[in-house]
This record gives C-alpha cells, sequence and structure tokens, in this order.
C-alpha cells in the first residue's frame, strides 16, 4: 500500500464523516440540545433585566 | 473595575472594539492613497516608501488584520463569554492578546513602507514579527479555549464553533506558509522554506484559508451571534448551521489552487481547485440564508434599524461574493478574469461588503453596552453611515467589474495575424475613467468611518465602564 491509497482512504472516511455529521444534525434526537443551544445567547436577557444593563432586545419567539 | 470572576472582562473587548474603528480609518486611508495614486501616479514624486508596491501590502495587512483582525477578537471575546457563561480566561494573558497584536500593526506599519517583506501576499510580515505573531495567537487560543472550558453551560453555541475554527486554522496556515531561513535581523530578511511551484502552492493554499477562515469563518461567528441578537430572535436553523459550519471546513482548505489556475501548477490539481471551489457555494449559500432567514417574521425592524441594515446587507454581499467566488474559479472564466481589476472588484465586495459591513454592524450594537449607555449617541448617523458606504461598495465593485471585463478581452484580442489587437497601454488608457470611480467609491467608504468614529468618540463621553456580572449558572432558566 503506498501513500496514495493512504490520501484515497482519508478522502473517503472525511466524505462519510461529513455525511454522518449531516445525518446526526437532522436526526430528530438533535432537535432539543440544538433548540437549547440556539437559545444561548438569550438566556443572558434574564439576567440583564436585574441588572438594569444593556438595551433589552424584544421578547424572542421560539416557534 | 472589578476583576473578579463574578464580571465578564469587558475591558479587552472595549480596547478592542475601539482600535478597530481607529485601524479601519488607517487602513482604508491607506486603500484610497494607493487608489488615488492610480489616477494621479506623479502624487509621491517617487518618495520609495510613498510608492504604491510598499504602501499596497500595508493598506491589505492593515484592513485585514488591524480591522479586521480587532474586530474579530473584540466580537469573540464578547461572544464566547456571554454565551459561555464565564468570565474570559486568564485577564493577563487576554491583555497581551491586545498589546502584542497592536505591537505586530505597528512593526508592520514601519517595516512594510521601509520595504522589509517576505513577498507572500497577506504573508509579507518578515520572520522577527512572525514569532510575535505566533505568541499572540497560542495566547488568543489558550484564552478562546479556556473560556470554552470553564464555561457553565453545557452546549458550546454554533458561534463559538466558527471563532473555534478560525482560530486554530489560522494557526496552522501562518506556522506553515512563514517558515522561513532567516539571514539578517537588521533590516529583517529571510528566506521561505519552500520553492517553486510548491512555494506558490503553498502560498495559495495559505492566501485561499485566509480568504476562506480569518475573512470568513470568523466573521461567520460575528453573524450567528449579532444577527440573532439584533433580531431578536434564535438562528433560522440551528441543524443548517452546523452542516454550514462542518461543509466549510472539509471544502475550504482544497480551493486554493484556483488562484494558479494556467501556471506550472499540475493541471489536475488546478481541477481540483476549481471542483472544490464550486463546491463552496453550496455551503456559503446555505450560511447566508440561514442569517437572512434568521429576519422571519420582524422583516419590519430593517425599515428602522440601520444595525440590522449593516448586517442584512452584510449577508447580501457575502452571497453575491460567494457566488462570484466559484463562477471565477472555473478556468475558462479565469482565463478572463486573472491578473484584471475583475479581481480586485471580487476582493472588496467580500471585504467592503461582506466583512466590514458585518463588523461595522456588530461593533456597532457593542459599542453602547461596553460603555454603559442605551444605544449609540446618534442612531441617525448610523442610518447616514449605512447609505454613505453602501453606495461607496456599489460604486467601487461595478467600476471594477466594468474595468477588469474590459482589461480581460482587450488583453486577449488577436487580430487575423495573430498579432495582439491592443497595446498594454491601451488597456491603461482605457481603465482610467473606472479607477477614478473606484476611487470615489473608497472615499465614500472610508467618509463612513469617520461619521462611525465620531459617533463612537460621543457614545464613549461619559460613559460608565464597570464590567456586567457573569450570569448565574446556567439551568436555572428552563
Amino acid at each position: 500500500m503506498d501513500i496514495n491509497d493512504l490520501r484515497s482512504i482519508v478522502t473517503v472516511v472525511s466524505f462519510a464523516m461529513f455525511l454522518g455529521i449531516v445525518w446526526w444534525a437532522y436526526s430528530r434526537g438533535s432537535k432539543q440540545r440544538f433548540d437549547e443551544a440556539a437559545n444561548l445567547p438569550f438566556a443572558e436577557d434574564e439576567g440583564e433585566r436585574v441588572h438594569a444593563g444593556p438595551v433589552r432586545q424584544e421578547k424572542r419567539k421560539t416557534s | 473595575m472589578s476583576e473578579t470572576q463574578s464580571n465578564y472582562n469587558y475591558k479587552v473587548v472595549r480596547q478592542f472594539a475601539v482600535m478597530t474603528v481607529i485601524w479601519g480609518i488607517v487602513g482604508m486611508t491607506v486603500g484610497v492613497f494607493i487608489a488615488a495614486q492610480l489616477v494621479w501616479p506623479d502624487m509621491t514624486h517617487g518618495i520609495s516608501f510613498l510608492s504604491y508596491g510598499r504602501l499596497r501590502p500595508l493598506h491589505t495587512n492593515a484592513v485585514i488584520f488591524a480591522f479586521g483582525g480587532c474586530a474579530l477578537f473584540a466580537t469573540s471575546y464578547w461572544c464566547v463569554q456571554r454565551t459561555c457563561h464565564a468570565r474570559l480566561f486568564s485577564a493577563p494573558l487576554a491583555a497581551f492578546t491586545f498589546w502584542g497584536w497592536q505591537a505586530v500593526i505597528v512593526l508592520a506599519a514601519v517595516t512594510l513602507p521601509l520595504g522589509m517583506t517576505q513577498g507572500k501576499e497577506y504573508a509579507e510580515l518578515e520572520w522577527p514579527i512572525d514569532i510575535l505573531i505566533t505568541l499572540v495567537w497560542v495566547s488568543y487560543a489558550i484564552v478562546f479555549f479556556g473560556t470554552i472550558a470553564k464555561r457553565t453551560v453545557s452546549h458550546i453555541y454554533v458561534a463559538n464553533w466558527f471563532f473555534g475554527g478560525f482560530i486554530l486554522a489560522v494557526a496552522l496556515l501562518h506556522l506553515v506558509n512563514s517558515c522561513a531561513i532567516p539571514v539578517s535581523l537588521v533590516p529583517f530578511k529571510s528566506y521561505s522554506c519552500f520553492a517553486g511551484s510548491q512555494d506558490a502552492m503553498i502560498q495559495w493554499w495559505y492566501g485561499h484559508n485566509a480568504v476562506g477562515f480569518f475573512l470568513t469563518a470568523g466573521f461567520l461567528g460575528m453573524m450567528y451571534y449579532f444577527v440573532p441578537k439584533q433580531a431578536g430572535r434564535p438562528v433560522y436553523s440551528y441543524r443548517l448551521s452546523v452542516v454550514h459550519f462542518w461543509a466549510l471546513i472539509f471544502t475550504y482548505m482544497w480551493a486554493g489552487p484556483h488562484h494558479l489556475h494556467y501556471t506550472a501548477l499540475p493541471d489536475w490539481t488546478q481541477s481540483v481547485g476549481m471542483i472544490f471551489s464550486l463546491i463552496l457555494l453550496a455551503p456559503s449559500w446555505g450560511g447566508m440564508i440561514n442569517g437572512i432567514m434568521t429576519l422571519q417574521g420582524a422583516w419590519h425592524k430593517l425599515r428602522d434599524d440601520p444595525i440590522l441594515k449593516f448586517l442584512i446587507t452584510s449577508l447580501s454581499f457575502y452571497g453575491m461574493s460567494t457566488f462570484e467566488g466559484p463562477m471565477m474559479a472555473i478556468k475558462t472564466v479565469n482565463a478572463l478574469s486573472h491578473y484584471t481589476d475583475w479581481t480586485v472588484g471580487h476582493v472588496h465586495s467580500g471585504a467592503l461588503g461582506w466583512v466590514a459591513m458585518v463588523s461595522i454592524g456588530s461593533i456597532y450594537y457593542l459599542l453602547p453596552k461596553l460603555f454603559g449607555k442605551q444605544e449609540m449617541h446618534s442612531v441617525k448617523l448610523i442610518t447616514v453611515h449605512f447609505w454613505v458606504a453602501t453606495i461607496g461598495v456599489v460604486l467601487y465593485i461595478s467600476s471594477m467589474w466594468i474595468a477588469g471585463v474590459m482589461q480581460g478581452l482587450m488583453w486577449r484580442a488577436v487580430n487575423a495575424d495573430g498579432t495582439l489587437t491592443y497595446s498594454f497601454v491601451e488597456a491603461v488608457k482605457g481603465s482610467y475613467p473606472f479607477w477614478t470611480i473606484r476611487f470615489v467609491g473608497g472615499l465614500l467608504f472610508l467618509s463612513g468611518m469617520f461619521i462611525m468614529a465620531y459617533n463612537m468618540f460621543k457614545t464613549m463621553a461619559g460613559g460608565n465602564t464597570a464590567d456586567a456580572p457573569v450570569l448565574a449558572a446556567a439551568g436555572h432558566h428552563a
């Protein structure tokens, strides 16, 4: 096996990994954790209300 | 100012945010200056350190690494603290990244006009500065990933993935492409470790990924935080953002050879570069759509929020230039476009339209929060800035498109007997009016930065620079 076989294998494995990531991202199991993560930038809104910090953004809609 | 763990580190964000505007003015002034040199070639009377060849790398380095770099430091430090609910890791190291990066910029501003250069595009800085960049960058990585490690929430928000990818990739690119044998300290002088077409390939592997990771991934991190925040709603599709990230990571690294079409680079390498550049269209447009669609149901905000105008317009330019880029990477199109002003127009549609506008929008978002104000001193002036900048970009890129296509057509035109129809200087003469329009466009964009600086200093005056407290352990808000 020469170095070029290795290169081909790495390319194919990378592509398979990418397909795996797409499958994982769109699988039902990821939905809830992604929703939580997507709302991370807004968690601070609760804190800011108390500390009279920066301008509050309009309350988000989670639909 | 409190340095306790219970407050966010705003100081370093504040420093980088202010310097973003300052370096933006400096870098764009140099750009307007060299644009003027193309219109009035004798304006500097042959003074060597003011010559086009010395100042052009100063312009690119100043706008990419000084303006863009400071914007990335400011926004990534803000975003990683706010979404990890943790104070920035190591205040002294964060301070070192600020002062170290400013030192790199000042050294660049001194050495490049003196003619000390490695001659590699976007990697011109000589070896002692390269070592300083490495030290700053490693510290940046420690501060950034250290903050992620001490986060009090379980998820790592997608913007941080983009910022993290940008930091790692730029470290890799810088270390490989700047590999050189130093031969003298005064003046700085070194020779590259690589030679011939390998050197060219490594340079453009670096060059294109500098675009892909410094000027794209980092600024996409900005988009994924500041667009949702300013729109007041979560990103349109988080799954799409995950696929967007990994698709960029897997494809960008391969696109570099499109800078070397029809050169001594092996044909198959050129074709691989072309194919991967075409594939890149998909993730780029996926990301753009994801950003713009975040406004779904809140389009009305675009009407009277100039910060959102900046952010969404930047995404439109991102879409335009990431469509144009793959098209220009097609070998037959490249045969026409390469070495012409079309390339210059393409770069500025990305650099001014996308990178600068998303940075400007994000910095406008940050400034009032960093100085304890409700909003910028004048929201109206942000709107003025937006329109001045937009007209500037449009003038710039449309004049360069016309000039570029014209140059390409004139250079390739041949008579029936096989001789060239036009001499080179005829193409220069034809380009002249468009270079004047480009100068005006650049001047408009620069004027916008002065408006921003005025607004910034007015906002800073009498500002309160207290740090906001870190959010209590996450999870209490369901």
